[in-house]
């Protein structure tokens, strides 16, 4: 049980180490912890006045800007100020890649 | 059958990698299996969805669920305040099984043999599972409220902290109550299901009261020290909206109840409601003691955070407002589709004896009706922090509303369709 738990926290720490670069689910899922408001895989459903919106297909660079604007003060908003406060960069990056590859 | 034979297969293939490693350090790949998901609600649907279209149909998801529809809590309490209907919190379970190939099982899973890896049901026969999900809620601890032990009295005393028929009925005795009744609403100590649950529930009936009932009072039993979430929001609404119709009491844990008088007893002292509605204490859902896992102070499922693993029965993981919750974080519906996301993650990546993502992250949103239109919010993002083995609050990060708002009212109804999209459609 010992050697066990040795080996998979050894399997966890390669895991960890290359995790950033490799694992190809990472983006996917950071991703689905916005679906809740912007729908699966970013494909929200229409919320009149609501100002959720669709991030299925929108270009990186746009839904990276607007996250880093979010964070920083520069864009006003009513919550996603303080939620994307909560990621890093380089998961707000994985976040708007992957929206962008979604038809 | 074929579901056995598969499993026999994986078991192969496990002791095979076991040689190897335990988790293998493998590469990508789909392998299948058979998920068992018990309980539909916000965690169950989620990881039943998720499982089947991230592993792309390779594996086989039966959910279990006692309930024919999935019925909502968050937005319920607009129900008893009756400006939604139940028809508006109720959602089919068909989108599982025609676009996602969930196999669902309206059933009562009675017990769980985490040795065999099969399940019991109420109707009949066993189901074998590679992995078992249990999303199961919470049940309540009736022996904390002796009075409300009998079936008849959970029939009067109601807590409409399940939605369904509670959530109906609740709305019946409000409306049936006389104008100048008092609603008495009994809140148990934390942790609990919706920490701003019982505030926004005291608004929406003092909020109805207001119009139609407006010589009527609205007193909340707090078992707790202060108000538990979005203190100066709630308080602010209660001045603001509500002055003489909600009596907030501190330290007003309700020990028991008479039923035939609607009374609340307290530790010295009685109070007598026309509507009484008490929330008892609660605990993980029954089936989670059953199956032997391991519980922290009796109550709460205690689980890896990387796999949402129970930590003494390898195979079983769980979800939602059953487990030991991390450092602030809430019981609610938005973190059970979270945690949820995270389980199904694992389990596919379990299934292919691979590791599971060692950086998970969950985040929480929560919207509260003032009134029947302005809302106040509470946000959170929880980190995974290898060095305590849980799920920590971003600090810095989450909040709540600068001021109870409108355009917030529009935005909590677009994340109840989003939500129960994202996990039923």
């Amino acid at each position: 049980m010992k050697l066990h738990t040795t080996v998979a926290a050894l399997c966890l720490f390669a895991a960890g180490t290359a995790a950033q670069a490799a694992d190809p689910n990472l983006g996917r899922n950071l991703a689905a912890t916005c679906a809740n408001c912007h729908g699966t895989n970013g494909k929200a459903l229409a919320a009149p006045g609501s100002g959720l919106e669709p991030l299925a297909g929108v270009p990186k660079a746009t839904t990276l800007q607007k996250l880093i604007d979010f964070r920083n003060g520069d864009k006003p908003a009513s919550i996603m100020h303080q939620i994307a406060k909560g990621y890093t960069d380089a998961q707000l990056e994985l976040i708007a890649a992957y929206f962008a590859a979604q038809k | 059958m074929m579901l056995m034979k598969r499993r026999d297969f994986l078991k192969a293939g496990a002791a095979a990698t076991a040689l190897a490693g335990l988790y293998g350090c493998a590469g990508a790949g789909k392998s299948g299996g058979h998920v068992v998901v018990v309980g539909g609600g916000y965690g169950g649907a989620t990881v039943a969805k998720y499982l089947r279209m991230w592993s792309e149909g390779a594996v086989q998801v039966t959910l279990i669920e006692r309930n024919p529809s999935f019925i909502s809590c968050p937005i319920s309490n607009l129900v008893i305040g009756g400006t939604k209907t139940m028809a508006d919190i109720t959602v089919s379970y068909d989108n599982l099984k025609s676009k996602w190939g969930v196999r669902v099982v309206q059933d009562e899973v009675l017990t769980v043999d985490t040795g065999k890896r099969t399940i019991s049901l109420q109707a009949g026969g066993t189901l074998a599972y590679d992995r078992l999900v249990l999303s199961p809620g919470i049940d309540f601890m009736w022996d904390e409220i002796p009075g409300l032990k009998p079936a008849a009295a959970q029939n009067q005393i109601l807590h409409a902290w399940k939605a369904g028929p509670q959530t109906v009925a609740l709305r019946k005795q409000l409306e049936e109550m006389k104008d100048g009744g008092v609603y008495a609403l009994a809140v148990p100590k934390a942790p609990y299901r919706c920490p701003p649950g019982p505030y926004e529930r005291a608004c929406l009936v003092a909020d109805y009261f207001k119009k139609h009932k407006p010589k009527s009072k609205v007193v909340i039993l707090d078992a707790n020290e202060d108000v538990q979430s979005k203190k100066p929001l709630f308080t602010k609404a209660w001045n603001d909206l509500y002055k003489g119709i909600i009596d907030y009491r501190n330290n007003s844990e309700v020990k028991d109840v008479e039923v035939a008088s609607k009374t609340a007893v307290l530790e010295f002292d009685k109070f007598q409601a026309d509507v009484l509605n008490v929330v008892p204490p609660h605990r993980a859902g029954q089936i989670a003691a059953q199956a032997g896992l391991k519980l922290i102070n009796n109550r709460w499922v205690d689980i890896d955070w990387l796999t949402m693993e129970s930590t003494n029965t390898p195979g079983v993981h769980v979800i939602g407002d059953a487990i030991f919750p991390a450092p602030t974080m809430p019981k609610s519906g938005h973190m059970a589709n979270q945690h949820a996301k995270v389980a199904a993650a694992a389990i596919i990546n379990l299934l292919a004896g691979e590791a599971p993502n060692p950086s998970p992250v969950v985040m929480n949103t929560c919207y509260s009706f003032v009134d029947a239109k302005n809302v106040i919010h509470v946000a959170s993002v929880h980190q995974y922090d290898a060095a305590t083995r849980t799920v920590q609050p971003v600090k810095g990060a989450g909040g709540v509303s600068a001021a109870r708002n409108e355009l917030e009212g529009k935005v909590a109804l677009g994340w109840a369709k989003n939500i129960w999209a994202d996990m039923l459609a």
